[in-house]
């Protein structure tokens, strides 16, 4: 198929299309809004279950009921309205049915704003809700990347019966890029033995998050631990950037993590020796990956859009083995490439005794337009 | 919340030639499970659970049948019905229920709530369910209180009613007047049948299968939204013995709660058997 130029948010509801996704269920929110609206046109087109839903409480439900008849169930929402999913995010969970969930993150706290943001890694990674669990967190960084990692999400979600979140940030959900779309998936014939399908011919089906008896529920919760176990060896993904001889190492996901590899490109032209690891995935997160690379590696720079999340991990990753700083910017600001290579040389000046050999030039003035780093 | 295997005095027994027809061929509804449940003596949610039973059997479509369970005293009732079941969140299940009907409009969806569940935490969804006309069923069991949690008020708790978060009595300032659902949903276009029904009685309980029915044959008709509200009684949180409660249903509750069809569409097709 040829490369069309498409919209982040466009192309990933036309990616969950060909993955056969049978119903989308959502609640409009700036800057995701551009992914219900495409849905609430084409699913219709197809014979395939469309509602806006009443709230994103209402939607993620309507997804849970949806996933439990052994349907490709999707939502997507921007950082408030994934704090009201986050209940049903739980009992999904609980429950181990496949769903695949959009956040389109934006600044917070509160209503914050509607620029882009990656306030929320410790709401999805840490934290999707009560109780011991994770989804699968994909973070892409180009509209290519998000239509790949929608076709990915669906298989994980139901090879392992998990919630698989795609997280990225309103940046990606708004820009526009030539990229290609897979062709259509056949839809699955049958449904799952243990969806709700009614009970002809078989036992009666329950799908219920509950376990009364402690001992019950710890089972159950030992049992949902051993797949994390078994995804943290299988799924754990990386996109990777002069990283061979790299002595310094920048770590950033989504557009962070991209704007990094300018600066790292920049940095590499003043001969700075230094490579960049962008997680794929968030959850697994790739610590052994980083744990290797601490054992050549001077130092580690984590570029993040926001008050410092993920950091925390590559810190527990990296054990001390070298220093890891931390550059973000808040509040819906993108960091520029010009602001992340001063870092770099600020990091390659601490960490070695000799005196620098370049020099990097004029105020570190922050740009504000997001959308000039991405062009 | 006690498993209800209650003793009988053998003075109660009935002698069989005082029984009525129906009640000697009663057996178990094929869509009841063959276990005890573990409602507390006296409670009316046994009863709601048989007469949905029975008319899953009558209509018989219990092999495409998916009922929705609250959070709630019924959150059991998966394991008490002989079809497939989902357990909601509180408040949630007529937003889970939609998700099931429109991946599955030819399967027969139910959601059986309590009224904290319904009319505090789900009113949001059970509102928008019946605003889009979703083609499922909701049997709404009112027993004025939060019955699992310990018996604290509900919306639909009468003024002056002492509750464990009411202990001075409902006030109607300080919490206001009970949510009357029925009337509240009647007034929604796209809704197909909502009745108001009461288990204090033999007659009353045949009148509330009657509605069940009803309901169900609305949605196998493809007409749209309806509900059954059930005034239903919970002993050990009113504090009462399970024939007083009943008595308390008809005397307090059904003056605050009037039986009735607030809305009956015509039916399409009589439905018989499916
Ligand atoms: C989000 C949430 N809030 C509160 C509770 C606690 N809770 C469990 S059941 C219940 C009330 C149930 O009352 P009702 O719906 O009237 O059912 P009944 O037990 O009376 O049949 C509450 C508040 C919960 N499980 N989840
Ligand atoms: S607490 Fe009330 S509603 Fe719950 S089982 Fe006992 S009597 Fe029934
Ligand atoms: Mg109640």
């Amino acid at each position: 198929m040829p490369k069309q130029l498409l919209k982040g948010n466009e192309a990933i509801a036309e990616a969950a299309i060909r993955a056969g996704v049978d119903a989308y269920f959502g609640y409009p929110i700036t800057p995701q809004t551009e992914l219900l609206e495409y849905m609430a046109k084409r699913m219709p087109e197809l014979g395939r279950a469309f509602v806006q839903a009443e709230s994103e409480v209402a939607a993620i439900n309507m997804v849970y009921g949806a996933a439990c008849a052994g349907k490709r169930a999707m939502t997507s929402s921007s950082s408030p309205g994934v704090s009201l999913m986050q209940e049903g995010l739980s009992y999904i969970a609980g429950s181990e049915v496949p769903v695949v969930l959009v956040d389109v993150m934006r600044g917070g706290p509160g209503l914050g704003n509607i620029a882009p943001s990656q306030a929320d890694y410790f709401q999805m990674v840490k934290s999707a809700g009560h109780g011991d669990f994770k989804p699968i967190v994909l973070a892409p960084a180009t509209v290519q990347e998000a239509i790949d990692l929608t076709g990915l999400a669906f298989d994980l979600a139901e090879k392992y019966r998990t919630i698989v979140t795609l997280l990225l940030d309103g940046t990606l959900g708004q820009m526009m890029e030539p990229a290609e779309l897979p062709p259509m998936r056949p839809m699955p014939a049958e449904m799952p033995a243990w969806a709700l399908t009614g009970a002809a011919g078989r036992k009666k089906n329950s799908i219920l998050s509950f376990r009364m008896e402690a001992e019950d529920l710890e089972a159950h919760n030992l049992h949902l631990q051993q797949k994390l176990a078994v995804i943290a060896d299988e799924e754990v993904r990386t996109y990777e950037y002069m990283l061979d001889d790299a002595e310094l190492i920048v770590v950033g996901f989504g557009t962070a993590g991209r704007v990094s590899q300018t600066a790292v490109k920049q940095a590499r032209q003043k001969g700075i020796k230094v490579g960049l690891l962008r997680p794929i995935t968030l959850s697994p997160f790739p610590d052994r990956r980083l744990s290797q690379l601490a054992d050549e590696a001077r130092g580690f720079l984590v570029v993040e859009m926001n008050a410092g999340q993920m950091v925390e991990d590559v810190r527990l990753s990296v054990g001390g083995q070298a220093p890891v700083k931390f550059y973000g910017r808040m509040g819906g600001v993108v960091p520029m490439p010009d602001e992340i290579l001063a870092s770099i040389a600020r990091l390659d000046q601490a960490t070695t005794k000799a005196p620098p050999t370049y020099k990097i030039e004029g105020p570190l003035v922050p740009l504000t337009k997001a959308h000039e780093v991405t062009r | 919340m006690i498993a209800n295997t209650v003793e009988v005095d053998p003075s109660d027994r009935v002698d069989p030639l005082d029984r009525t027809v129906e009640e000697l061929v009663a057996q178990r509804p094929k869509t009841l499970s063959e276990i005890d449940t573990h409602y507390c003596p006296g409670c009316m949610h046994g009863v709601a659970h048989r007469l949905v039973a029975e008319v899953i059997d009558e209509l018989n479509i219990r092999e495409r049948t998916i009922g929705v369970a609250p959070v709630g005293c019924s959150v059991f009732a998966y394991n008490y019905f002989e079809c497939d079941f989902a357990v909601a969140a509180h408040g949630r299940a007529p937003a889970m229920a939609t998700g099931l009907k429109r991946v599955m409009p030819d399967k027969v969806i139910f959601t059986y709530q309590g009224d904290g569940d319904l009319a505090s935490i789900g009113s949001a969804e059970i509102l928008h369910a019946a605003a889009r006309g979703e083609n499922i069923t909701v049997v709404f069991v009112n027993n004025a209180v939060y019955g699992m949690t310990g018996g604290q008020m509900a919306p639909t708790t009468l003024v002056g009613m002492k509750t464990t978060s009411s202990p001075y009595g409902r006030d109607l300032k300080m919490s206001g007047a009970p949510l009357k659902m029925s009337e509240l949903i009647a007034q929604i276009d796209g809704v197909a049948f909502v009745s108001r029904r009461s288990l204090h009685s033999p007659a009353e309980i045949r009148k509330a299968k009657k509605a069940i029915r009803r309901a169900f044959e609305m949605q196998l008709n493809g007409q749209g939204f309806s509900m059954v509200e059930l005034l239903s009684s919970c002993p050990t949180n009113w504090d009462m013995k399970p024939v007083e409660a009943l008595r308390w249903i008809e005397t307090r509750m059904v003056p605050v709660f009037p039986l009735g069809d607030f809305k009956n569409s015509v039916p399409k097709n009589s439905v018989r058997g499916v």
